[in-house]
């Protein structure tokens, strides 16, 4: 029973990977760019929904709102002050330590604003467990949601980017950016709603995260975002099924690496996945290889 | 016949000659009692991060790859450089020892470089940022955890305090989180020449960099920098060069890392975190990708100031966050570099000059 125990709470966590990948996947896909603050905006989301609960008093429904909104504001406005001028620049390197400004800014933001100190979260979900087998094997309300949170963003996600018209925008940039702008589709648009999606995304994870393992520093998004970005690799990074199956099958392996092995090694674990698919199938495993031609 | 320069090798002297002019200069100061302790503190790790952003310039400036591991690369060249000096403390003298130890720190890091190096630098895109990040992260996480003692009986290694099962006794070098104390007490006898021994290290540094980049290997380098496919078109090996300039940066940060570890009585592991990278960074973006006296000029400034401001400290960090956004937006935004050029000409007292017609 242990297993399907850890088994459970490996996809519960996946499921968040998941949900934080989709984000790194598609600003991935369309901008071509790595975006490291990814991880920070989810802390972001994390802190103005507890500050909205204990420090305004919203509803928790209407402060989970806030904080979609708020952190769909930051993405858009993070790509269009640090991210947009760097489009045309002659090497990648400069959008890429560029983002690892914005995201050690928004960390040292909250550090100045929050302070270092872990703060507890608040109960925002409050799902009672289901229990199965005689009370054998209880499924937490937060587990719950979470997986349900993430097979219908998911399914969403797929069906915006494949029937609506600015997803397949999505698409066309994602294939041919000059091509996409020539047939009229507004690229810097196209890519600000990239960026909105992803940071509003970012702020559901952040809710989930923080609803599972209630302990909120400055730090706190920047593992997971990271992880999750492995899990986008691993699944074939542009790709939105990839990032989900991705995401569960890492959150599954760390959640067993941290069980029968260490739990103090089972970071190390997560990375040497990724240095494996990077060995073996760098292009993921439901990415495309793509022939470059001069 | 008078032997003239390349104007190579002259920009090379140039950069040797500006270290050793502010090292003599710094001497003379600290000998005529005109260096307060503190600032006497601050020289040998000052040494440390010079050679730290230099080796990091190596990577980001002439291979256009990102190394966010850097720390861990010091991380790893420091513990075995410290371990070595400990386990051989009374068996070889102060300086072949610390020669030796240094070997050791940069020959470890650079091992460290080709594992991390080969399945990573294959692949096109940003990769290596995230691998090497991983890598500082897994390797203080390893460390922390890492226990080694010796007794008549050789080493041992284990990892918790009781799993060393070492005879009576035996002596514990390494403690998990507590990390290896007393390296500086051993060098007890050379320690005044650390100042001279991190400048000599620096020039080393520069030696090797500046060498490597302005060989066949280095043009090679940074061929495939500018453009992979061209550079593979005329039979370079991209890979094979990556690889070259990314563990010579990794073996010269691990002689950080020895230097640093062998100034400290007390090495813990969590000096060696994210933020040290970044700091590393920041001296390599604020002083000019790619411009190695830069670097030197940078990392003197940003490592001492903050230092002397104690004040200034709790914005540190998020001084270092603006200044990396603003020096790249300024630096590499082709709006900003069309507005510098436009500037500089109007500095000059042109005109802005007309399109031919």
């Amino acid at each position: 029973m242990s297993f399907i125990s850890y088994l459970k709470d490996g996809i519960s966590l996946g499921s968040i990977y998941a949900i934080i990948a989709l984000g790194y996947t598609m600003v991935y896909g369309i901008a071509k760019m790595l975006n490291f603050a990814h991880g920070d905006v989810i802390m972001v989301g994390a802190f103005v929904i507890l500050a909205a609960i204990t420090k305004a008093g919203l509803s928790p429904l209407l402060s989970v709102l806030l904080a979609i909104i708020v952190c769909t504001v930051l993405g858009v406005t993070i790509e269009m002050i640090a991210y947009r001028p760097l489009r045309k620049a002659s090497s990648n390197l400069a959008v890429l330590i560029t983002a690892i400004g914005v995201s050690y800014l928004l960390q040292n933001v909250a550090l100045l604003i929050f302070g270092a100190d872990a703060k507890s979260f608040v109960t925002v979900i409050d799902v009672p467990a289901l229990k199965l087998f005689d009370g054998q094997l209880t499924i937490k309300g937060i587990t719950i949601v979470t997986i349900i949170a993430c097979i219908v963003i998911m399914a969403g996600l797929t069906f915006f980017v494949k029937k609506t018209k600015p997803g397949r925008a999505m698409q066309a940039v994602s294939e041919d950016r000059d091509a996409a702008q020539l047939m009229g589709i507004n690229v810097n648009a196209t890519i600000s709603l990239t960026f909105a999606i992803g940071s509003g995304l970012a702020a559901i994870a952040g809710l989930l995260l923080c609803s599972a393992y209630p302990t909120l520093t400055p730090y706190t998004g920047a593992m997971p975002g990271i992880k999750a970005f492995v899990a986008a690799v691993f699944g074939g990074i542009g790709s939105i099924p990839g990032a989900m199956i991705g995401g569960i099958l890492l959150g599954v392996i760390e959640i067993f690496g941290r069980a029968y092995i260490s739990s103090q090694v089972a970071d190390a674990i997560v990375f040497a996945v990724l240095i494996i698919v990077l060995l073996v199938r760098p292009a993921g495993l439901f990415g495309k290889n793509i022939q470059e031609k001069v | 016949m008078k032997k003239s320069l390349t104007k190579t090798s002259k920009n090379n002297f140039i950069t040797y000659a500006m270290v050793i002019v502010v090292f003599v200069v710094v001497q003379t100061l600290s000998s005529t009692g005109n260096l307060s302790n503190l600032l006497k503190g601050l020289l040998v790790p000052l040494c440390v991060y010079t050679i730290a952003s230099l080796s990091l310039n190596l990577v980001v400036g002439f291979s256009g790859e990102l190394s966010l591991g850097h720390a861990g690369f010091m991380c790893v060249g420091a513990y075995s450089s410290a371990l070595f000096s400990n386990v051989v403390r009374d068996a070889i003298p102060s300086v072949p020892r610390l020669i030796i130890a240094i070997l050791i720190g940069a020959a470890v890091a650079g091992v460290f470089g080709i594992l991390i190096g080969i399945p990573v630098l294959r692949l096109r895109g940003d990769y290596l940022a995230i691998v090497t990040l991983a890598f500082g992260e897994i390797i203080k996480n390893l460390i922390n955890i890492l226990y080694v003692g010796i007794d008549e009986n050789g080493l041992h290694v284990a990892a918790s305090s009781a799993g060393l099962k070492m005879a009576p006794g035996g002596k514990q070098i390494m403690k998990g989180a507590l990390g290896i104390s007393g390296t500086g007490a051993i060098y007890k006898d050379i320690k005044g020449q650390f100042f001279l021994i991190g400048v000599i290290l620096i020039i080393i540094t520069l030696f090797i960099i500046q060498n490597l980049v302005n060989s066949r290997s280095g043009r090679a380098v940074m061929a495939a920098r500018d453009n992979r496919i061209a550079a593979e078109s005329i039979g370079i090996n991209v890979t094979k060069y990556k690889l070259l300039a990314f563990t010579v940066s990794a073996a010269l940060a691990g002689v950080a890392g020895v230097l640093y570890a062998h100034n400290l009585s007390m090495l813990k592991v969590s000096t060696f975190d994210y933020n040290m990278s970044i700091m590393i960074l920041v001296y390599v973006v604020l002083g000019g990708i790619g411009n190695l006296r830069g670097s030197i000029v940078a990392t003197i400034i940003l490592y001492a100031l903050p230092e002397l401001l104690r004040g200034f400290s709790t914005y540190r960090m998020l001084i270092y966050a603006i200044v990396l956004i603003a020096m790249m937006l300024f630096n590499w935004a082709p709006a900003a570099r069309t507005w510098r050029s436009r500037m500089v000409e109007r500095v000059k007292g042109n005109k802005p000059k007309k399109e031919a017609a």
